[in-house]
């Protein structure tokens, strides 16, 4: 029992990470609604920038802010510059151009600050708090911030107009465009804010997992898995997937003899697919109904 | 004229139009054709071996083709099915000694039903939720590869090392060129199968499955099994083409299928051309060359010019040179 509540813990804690990034995945599948895999290398990108701002002796919360606003303007930047020219292609040209931002931002990351593994601090320390050293300071914080941006985005997306613009532009442009609502702007606004959720993830995961270009690999991948999850229209969902899919990964590998430990990532993506098999919309996701 | 007049003769002049657009087409096919048998005689070893993989990389792409481009369903997991035909042909010529001609049927209909098989839950999730679960396919593979259970067959991270095939009756070949002879002639094997399959009936209604699935469905088209029965198919395409890898690499590895090689036959396919056969030489030689030529541009930064170059790529030709081929075509026969 005790190696179960610790297993659990350590899934939490790890879990944490996964959230984050589940959140900036809905975020931007909110705005353009398809999946960005260069969403992880973005967030590294920006994570690299907050690094840079901190070498250069700017306070760790004035380099957090900044870091936060070069990644809106960033977003925004991009998906006017680069989306807009094609926003008629079909999808999986759009996964293409994903695809090459990827390329790109890795590359870059690399030649611009090279791939040695840096350390990257954290705010909150790393003093164990409870769980026996399993969650500490900083997982803790961790965990905080993500609820925090959480919420912060639900009051956006809620009580906001240009809030209500954007779910309107992602949910139906056409009618959005007849009601007086820049659809193209929404668009690049929702790039700018899921590059900014995904800059805090970076910031926030960089002290755990060391900062270099390939970080956010894997992680990606799991916040993928997350926001399928908890459905992809649904950002507390996706913030419970994130949780799940670490506690699942760690329980999978600590507790299926022979090949658990060996394949923790596949089983755990294993069990989501067959979640998706039984709920395709995901656990909290809305089923769409369209008319035919 | 009346309407009906001016009706017939609307459409003659379309079949024409299709006539000579048919004509057109088989003249540069034969072109192509020519050009794929005379080059191996020009060019170096290794080059003949680059092309050779960028055939195999076409007939994967193909497979890749008649799954996300005629069915309508997205895979990012065809690196798996190319990786389970590379290990059955590997295994079998390593641990029983078949003739390598012999493990490409074998890798086919393995993967055939592997295939089957997982199309069967993927009926059950579409678009973005697809995607996520053959994802996860394509990152399981080499770890799954890697399995200490299985490495009496597998070979375990070290993987399997073959021989190279030499030309049989004496026929006076470089052991890569009879070897590109051979992948040229599979290829053009399963191009016609595949050419015949999407014109067929069973084709038409692939393709009617991709356009609405539900009116479909009230036409008497069993979804579910064309479905699975298209994913089998696209994945035996790719089984053999790594097979065909396995055989000219002389070399499996887990760790030269991970989920990259699924990326980049979907970007090969989406440069070919989604819907569109031949585009899958396109995209071959796009997976094959492009990343050497951004490795030349800079070394350093390869990664972003590769990038660059796939952005400019999508910017000229949004669909593909599929796309590009029917819109200067179509310019060409309206004047």
């Amino acid at each position: 029992m005790e190696t179960f509540i610790q297993q659990v813990l350590a899934g939490i804690a790890t879990g944490g990470i996964y959230a984050c990034m589940a959140l900036a995945v809905v975020m931007i599948y909110q705005a353009i609604h398809h999946l960005n895999f260069a969403q992880g290398e973005m967030a590294m990108f920006s994570t690299f920038i907050a690094w840079q701002l901190l070498q250069w002796g700017i306070p760790y919360w004035l380099a957090f802010g900044l870091t936060i606003v070069i990644s809106l303007i960033g977003g925004y930047v991009l998906e006017r510059s680069v989306f807009k020219p094609i926003h008629n292609a079909p999808v999986l040209s759009h996964i293409v151009i994903f695809i090459a931002l990827f390329a790109i931002f890795n590359s870059l990351a690399g030649f611009i600050w090279d791939f040695t593994i840096k350390p990257f601090p954290s705010p909150f320390g790393n003093a164990p708090l409870f769980g026996g050293g399993l969650i500490g300071g900083h997982q803790a914080g961790m965990i905080i911030i993500t609820l925090v941006v959480l919420l912060i985005l639900f009051a956006f997306f809620r009580y906001t107009r240009v809030g209500l613009a954007m779910r309107a532009a992602a949910a139906n442009p056409e009618s959005a465009k007849l009601v007086g609502i820049r659809v193209g702007v929404m668009t690049g606004l929702g790039w700018g804010m899921a590059s900014a959720v995904g800059a805090v993830a970076g910031i926030l995961i960089a002290p755990v997992v060391f900062l270099e270009p390939n970080m956010m690999l894997s992680i990606l991948l799991y916040g993928f898995a997350g926001a399928v999850l908890g459905g992809l229209s649904s950002p507390g969902g996706a913030v419970l997937g994130g949780f799940t899919v670490g506690v699942v990964e760690n329980l999978a590998g600590t507790y299926i003899p022979v090949v658990g430990a060996e394949l923790k990532l596949p089983i755990a993506l294993f069990l989501i697919v067959a979640v998706l098999v039984f709920k395709p919309t995901g656990l909290f996701g809305q089923r769409v109904v369209q008319r035919v | 004229m009346t309407v009906q007049q001016e009706e017939v003769s609307a459409v003659e002049a379309r079949q024409e139009q299709q006539a000579r657009s048919v004509s057109a087409a088989t003249i540069s096919s034969l072109v192509v054709l020519a050009a794929l048998v005379l080059c191996p005689f020009f060019i170096s070893g290794f080059q003949t071996f680059q092309l050779n993989l960028m055939l195999i990389y076409a007939i994967a792409i193909m497979g890749l083709n008649l799954l996300t481009g005629f069915n309508g369903q997205f895979s990012l997991g065809h690196g798996a099915f190319y990786a389970i035909g590379a290990y059955t042909a590997a295994i079998l010529i390593d641990t029983f000694g078949v003739s390598y001609v012999w493990t490409l049927p074998a890798a086919g209909v393995i993967c055939f039903v592997s295939g089957f098989l997982f199309g069967l839950p993927a009926l059950r999730l579409e678009g973005v939720y697809l995607a996520l679960a053959t994802f996860a396919l394509a990152v399981a593979t080499p770890q799954m590869l890697k399995l200490s259970i299985l490495e009496h067959w597998t070979g375990g991270v070290q993987g399997i090392v073959i021989r190279k095939p030499k030309a049989p009756f004496d026929l006076p070949l470089s052991q890569d060129q009879w070897l590109y002879f051979f992948t040229l002639f599979v290829g053009l094997l399963l191009y016609w199968a595949a050419r015949n399959m999407v014109k067929s009936r069973s084709g038409r209604a692939i393709m009617a499955i991709r356009d609405n699935p539900l009116a479909a469905r009230s036409m008497g088209v069993n979804v579910a099994l064309y479905k699975s029965l298209t994913f089998g198919v696209s994945a035996l395409f790719t089984g053999i083409a790594g097979a065909l890898g396995a055989i000219v690499i002389q070399f499996v590895a887990p760790d030269s299928f991970t989920f990259v090689l699924s990326v980049a036959l979907l970007v090969g396919l989406v440069v070919g051309g989604v819907g569109w056969l031949p585009g899958a030489i396109v995209g071959g030689a796009f997976i094959v060359f492009v990343p050497n030529i951004a490795e030349e541009i800079s070394k350093g930064l390869s990664g972003a010019m590769y990038g660059l170059m796939l952005i400019l790529l999508i910017y000229v030709m949004p669909t593909g040179a599929g796309g590009l081929i029917r819109t200067v075509t179509d310019r060409l026969t309206r004047r």
